[in-house]
């Protein structure tokens, strides 16, 4: 297999994704942005976003703690470092409520609410 | 205690499910546990790089670097996985005989051996670096309950050590006639869903937006956060809203594995080195 890995197949397969490329990033300018904090809890732990946009979550982590965010609704894990910034990008969604919470301390929960 | 096991158990479930089949895999094939104990060394060594960096990781590329970083890895589990299948197309039948050629086969073998090696490095990098943050936090926190913590997490440990027993043990009261078949096909899986999973964490980096609208959500039927649920989103990457990206992608490596298998298995074993 690595004998047939020729500079052609690996060109082939890097134009393969280069061709794809121009369909990203489409919707990421108009997406809806929330900023969220941790400190062993989410601040605010109620979020409010649009429904049928995307968004973009920026979570700031002041805990001494490694933090991953999560939603198990909106199909999002990140790991954000103590001390840290996190960008989550979230599809666009329908009206809802959608749990989230800290994977390391699910005690810490919050919610957003899509209308 | 019981919160930070179920945390690392989580994390390390899915690479034990991975060791187990690797282990099954190349059950026949001298030197295996000097190759698989490599790749777990290996990615536990990565798992506490990558942790230990991951602040940094995570502003590469516009804050999608932890994304990005997961793609790719996960791309290249993809590539050693295929390229097992189709090596064994060429050979298994030989190593499967056992009369013919042991030594050339296992010379060869070990290029096999690597590939897989790469597999479960990468499989224990991925949910090592989660549970070295982890851990990094509980050892930050004050003594008593760090301790109870790290016993949670090494029991957790222990639990991921006993899926991946149970994965091996499992397979091997497969007769070996059924076996090939079985791992072929369990890899080919297992490479299509590690494929439709980096293609979720481009998808969440913005980089794909093609084709990318929930396509059915099967969550009510089967969730994928259930310990069924996630046992199968490892194996055949079963996820309960895949994106039309997902399902195109996954159907297409097994159908370029399929055609790779094929088109090597076919050919006599010496010229196939030579064609590409």
């Amino acid at each position: 297999m690595f004998a047939s890995l020729t500079p052609r197949t690996l060109t082939l397969a890097a134009l393969c994704v280069a061709a794809m490329l121009p369909l990203s990033g489409a919707n990421a300018q108009q997406a809806t942005e929330i900023q969220v904090t941790y400190d062993g809890a989410f601040q605010p732990s109620e979020l409010h976003a649009p429904a049928g946009k995307a968004i973009t979550v920026k979570v700031k982590n002041n805990s001494a703690k490694a933090m991953e965010f999560e939603s198990k609704t909106l199909k999002v894990e990140k790991v954000i470092p103590s001390k840290g910034e996190g960008v989550v990008n979230v599809r666009a969604q329908k009206a809802g409520r959608y749990e989230f919470f800290d994977e390391f301390n699910e005690k810490a929960r919050g919610t957003l609410i899509v209308e | 205690m019981l919160a930070a096991l179920i945390i690392v158990f989580r994390e390390v479930f899915e690479a034990g499910l991975i060791v187990g089949i690797v282990l099954a895999v190349t059950r026949s094939v001298a030197h295996r546990n000097r190759w698989v104990a490599g790749g777990v060394v290996a990615g536990v060594a990565g798992a506490c790089v990558v942790a230990a960096f991951a602040g940094a990781l995570s502003q590469l590329f516009e804050g999608m670097g932890q994304e990005l970083f997961n793609a790719a890895i996960l791309a290249i589990a993809v590539i050693m996985l295929t390229w097992h299948n189709v090596w064994m197309a060429r050979h298994g039948k030989e190593m499967a005989g056992e009369l013919r050629a042991v030594g050339q086969a296992v010379a060869e073998g070990s290029k096999s051996l690597l590939a897989l090696a790469v597999v479960v490095g990468v499989a224990v990098l991925r949910e090592g670096s989660e549970v070295a943050l982890f851990l990094y936090g509980v050892a930050a926190s004050d003594g008593g309950t760090a301790m109870s913590l790290l016993t949670g997490g090494v029991l957790g440990l222990a639990l991921g050590g006993a899926v991946c027993l149970l994965t091996y043990l499992g397979l091997l009261r497969i007769p070996p006639r059924a076996l090939f078949t079985t791992t072929t096909v369990l890899i080919t899986l297992l490479a299509a869903g590690m494929a439709a999973q980096a293609v979720a964490f481009l998808e969440r980096a913005n980089w794909f937006t093609a084709l990318d609208t929930v396509v059915w959500d099967t969550g009510w039927l089967l969730s994928e956060d259930s310990i069924l649920g996630r046992a199968l989103h490892t194996l055949i990457g079963y996820t309960d809203q895949p994106t039309g990206m997902q399902l195109v992608i996954y159907v297409a490596v097994i159908l370029v594995t399929i055609a790779l298998m094929r088109l090597v298995g076919s050919e006599p074993p010496r010229r196939a080195a030579a064609a590409g």
